[in-house]
């Protein structure tokens, strides 16, 4: 993913002052030698970016399925698929399921919580910051099977240890709250980045202008909204960004509920997975896939609109 | 400059990797005489079925390896093992083999026979293997109705591996505390009903598991709304057309309304992830009354010595019985009694290098010698062989029980590719009742998704 969205920012740049053409040409390269150096890399992004992205958009339009007959011989079907992933419920049902787990897992949850420590931890040195760190951390960077068998263990119905702990057996909190369970699964797991991102933007506060601020008498909450917001915009931005695409793509909430009960926690990613790959239809998956993608643009281009319009 | 090493590094590494992919490739594929086979299933030495896997493991390869020697060749065979819900195995197996890979012998259920093969995943054996295929010393040990799961089109595509069938297990010490006989037979459904209602009021949390829902996936079918269905005199399937929103669809729905709507099930582990292998554990544990399985969970779930959910005291407390008619006479053909079977395949894979070795290996597997001793030591299944069978049932209750009163009653799925899509639609009918709503308007709803799978109202008979 972080492939996938770094070239918009450098195409921003561009086109900015650089139209003047030689007075751009600060390595002395030339037209030619520049291309060639360029040249892999562009190689890279065209097949493993550019042509997937056209290929899902070409089966999209056929009926290729993973057994049967179409298979073997997949036939055009047109915008059939197209019709059909955006007029069935479950891909509304999904995409709003997404949006919930989007807003709740990654912007308020993962966002909030990570500059909220961040904020607390920023003058703080010694055990209790290290401790703090590590263990945001280790959620962090812990392979998700494990993970996910650490949660289905904390949250079953019948041998949970938070049911033993809140000594109420038998509450099912992935079967009766399947939104809720992954959005605090995800906040938890995901707080790492942000609080990390907002660690170093808040180092880069003039300590002088939070002094000023503390002198003429502000408040907590007026200095991180006059003083602090302002300098660490670009960093809110671009990590709103990271994560709502992260999320937005995110599987991880298949392994603790495989989308169930009756797709109540299908997010759009475990929709594709489970229309393509367990029901075998190919063709359906790669138009709701299709679909996926132009949200993710629209959510990029909002956000980098918002980012340009710092200056 | 920073950000132009980074990409030369990167292609560098690629560069790298591709070479290496290649080398790869290539000492792989010119390996002089030496043969290397591969062999896959869905079990794992220690997990799932793993009785079968240690099989592979540690008797059939080294004894295929050390004939293959003595005939002056050097095969070496690799076992891989699996060990994840039956969907997921499919899924993994037909990705492999659409990408032209997959172990060179492959086991898949019975009824992914017909959309493989219309894929082209599989392939008549006499097309891949040759002759040799058809000229199997071991058909004629195979029953016609055994030899048809493995039959597409009326090609041979596989070897069939065994057969089953499904009955109602019941706890014997739960059914003693609740005043209900030790040899319980229900005659109708609501004798189930009424065992369950008897069963709750003496403290069972769980009365009666019938699989529902789409979480446990074919388990649902099979063990669930299928052997209902046909209990109630239906079928999936007649005669080239598919029921629609028929009496028995809504029998059968009924029933499980009953159940998990009337307190008698527990809805909710038909919704878990993990639903089925907690049912058997639940069994296990003394906390299910009656259950509605395969000789699976007799052979591989309480199974004493390997099973996945072991009881120790299987043979005294575990009772078994036929799945009933919804009353007598009224199920399928006229039935009493009903029950459904499939059964596993073993095929070459098309995409092998060495047909002719792994269709040997394949058929090593099915000889007489490795069917015996797969099945000794209370690993007893029905296997593909009269043969054997015969030698093998005679000690063991419940599978000369299934092979002699159960398999003269059952019924087998529609062998057409479309299949495991209507199961879907039947499993999603059950989750649809589980979860409230009215029988009549599941099965409406049924018929209309049917509509869209099989092409048509034309393809579907209404009642």
């Amino acid at each position: 993913m972080a492939q996938a969205i770094s070239p918009p920012p450098e195409v921003v740049r561009e086109d900015g002052p650089a139209r003047g053409g030689d007075s751009s040409d600060a390595a002395g390269l030339g037209r030619v030698r520049a291309a060639v150096f360029v040249a892999p890399a562009l190689l890279l992004i065209a097949v493993f970016l550019v042509f997937p992205a056209l290929w899902v958009l070409y089966l999209g339009l056929t009926n290729y399925r993973l057994t049967g007959v179409a298979a073997a011989e997949p036939q055009f079907v047109g915008l059939d698929n197209f019709i059909e992933a955006i007029t069935t419920p479950a891909f509304w049902n999904s995409t709003w399921l997404t949006v919930e787990f989007v807003l709740g897992s990654a912007v308020i949850g993962q966002a909030v919580l990570g500059f909220t420590i961040a904020w607390m931890m920023r003058d703080r040195r010694g055990p209790l910051k290290r401790a703090v760190e590590g263990l945001v951390i280790l959620a962090w960077i812990l392979p998700s099977a494990i993970v996910a068998f650490l949660w289905v263990a904390l949250l079953d119905r019948d041998g949970g240890t938070l049911n033993a702990v809140l000594g109420i057996p038998g509450f099912a909190w992935l079967l009766d709250h399947p939104m809720l369970s992954i959005i605090i699964f995800n906040t938890w797991r995901g707080t790492a980045f942000s609080m990390m991102l907002y660690g170093a933007a808040l180092g880069n506060v003039p300590p002088s202008h939070l002094e000023s601020a503390r002198l003429a008498g502000a408040s907590g909450w007026q200095q991180l909204r006059d003083v602090v917001f302002p300098h660490i915009r670009g960093h809110i931005l671009t990590n709103l960004l990271l994560i709502s695409l992260w999320t937005f793509n995110d599987f991880g909430p298949f392994l603790l509920t495989a989308g169930g009960p009756d797709g109540r926690s299908e997010v759009l990613a475990v929709h594709v997975y489970k229309v393509a790959l367990q029901a075998g239809e190919l063709g359906h998956g790669a138009a709701v896939s299709t679909v996926i993608l132009l949200i993710n643009l629209v959510v990029a281009v909002f956000y980098l609109r918002l980012l340009r319009s710092k200056k | 400059m920073a950000l132009r090493k980074r990409s030369m590094g990167v292609v560098a590494v690629i560069t790298a990797t591709g070479l290496g992919l290649a080398a790869c490739g290539q000492s792989s594929g010119g390996g002089g005489d030496a043969i290397e086979l591969t062999i896959t299933q869905n079990s794992i030495q220690g997990g799932k079925n793993a009785n079968t896997a240690e099989h592979i493991a540690d008797w059939v390869i080294p004894q295929f390896e050390a004939a293959q020697k003595a005939k002056g060749k050097n095969v070496t065979v690799k076992f891989v093992p699996s060990g994840v819900d039956d969907e997921q195995y499919k899924t993994k197996l037909s990705l492999d083999l659409k990408s032209g890979k997959g172990a060179d012998v492959i086991d898949i259920d019975g009824i992914w026979a017909g959309e493989f093969a219309e894929a082209g995943y599989i392939k008549p054996l006499s097309e891949v293997v040759g002759p040799e295929a058809d000229s199997w010393d071991g058909w004629a040990q195979i029953p016609e109705a055994v030899q048809q799961m493995a039959a597409f089109n009326d090609k041979r595509y596989a070897l069939p591996v065994g057969t089953d069938g499904r009955v109602l297990y019941y706890n014997k010490t739960l059914f003693a505390k609740a005043g209900l006989p030790a040899d319980w037979q229900p005659a109708g459904w609501q004798e189930i009903l009424d065992a369950g209602a008897k069963l709750k009021s003496s403290g069972v949390p769980v009365p009666i598991q019938i699989n529902a829902g789409t979480a446990m996936g074919e388990a649902t079918s099979m063990q669930g709304v299928l052997p209902l269905l046909a209990g109630a005199g239906g079928e999936v399937q007649q005669d080239g057309k598919w029921t629609g929103a028929s009496q028995p669809l809504k029998d059968a729905l009924g029933l499980y309304q009953k159940i998990y709507g009337g307190g008698l099930g527990d809805p909710k582990l038909q919704q878990e992830a993990k639903g089925r292998d907690k049912s058997f554990q639940q069994f296990a544990e003394g906390k299910i009354g009656i259950l509605m399985e395969g000789d699976y969970f007799w052979r591989g779930v309480v199974n004493p010595k390997d099973g996945v959910a072991p009881m120790a005291d299987r043979d005294q407390v575990v009772g078994y019985a036929m799945i009933p008619a919804i009353e007598p006479g009224k199920g399928i053909r006229g039935q009493d009694f009903v029950s459904m079977s499939g059964g596993a395949l073993r095929t070459v894979n098309p995409n092998s290098e060495h047909p002719k070795e792994a269709f040997e290996l394949l058929a090593f597997t099915l000889s007489p010698e490795a069917l015996k001793e797969e099945t000794k030591d209370g690993n007893v299944r029905i296997t593909p062989r009269t043969d054997v069978n015969k030698e093998i049932l005679a000690g063991e209750p419940l599978l000369t029980y299934i092979s002699e009163k159960v398999l003269p009653v059952t019924a087998y799925r529609p062998p057409v590719a479309v299949y495991p899509q209507v199961s879907v639609a039947l499993q999603e009918a059950t989750a649809a009742v589980v979860g409230g709503t009215a029988p009549d308007q599941a099965a409406a709803d049924y018929q209309k998704k049917l509509e869209g799978i099989v092409g048509g109202a034309g393809n579907i008979t209404t009642p």
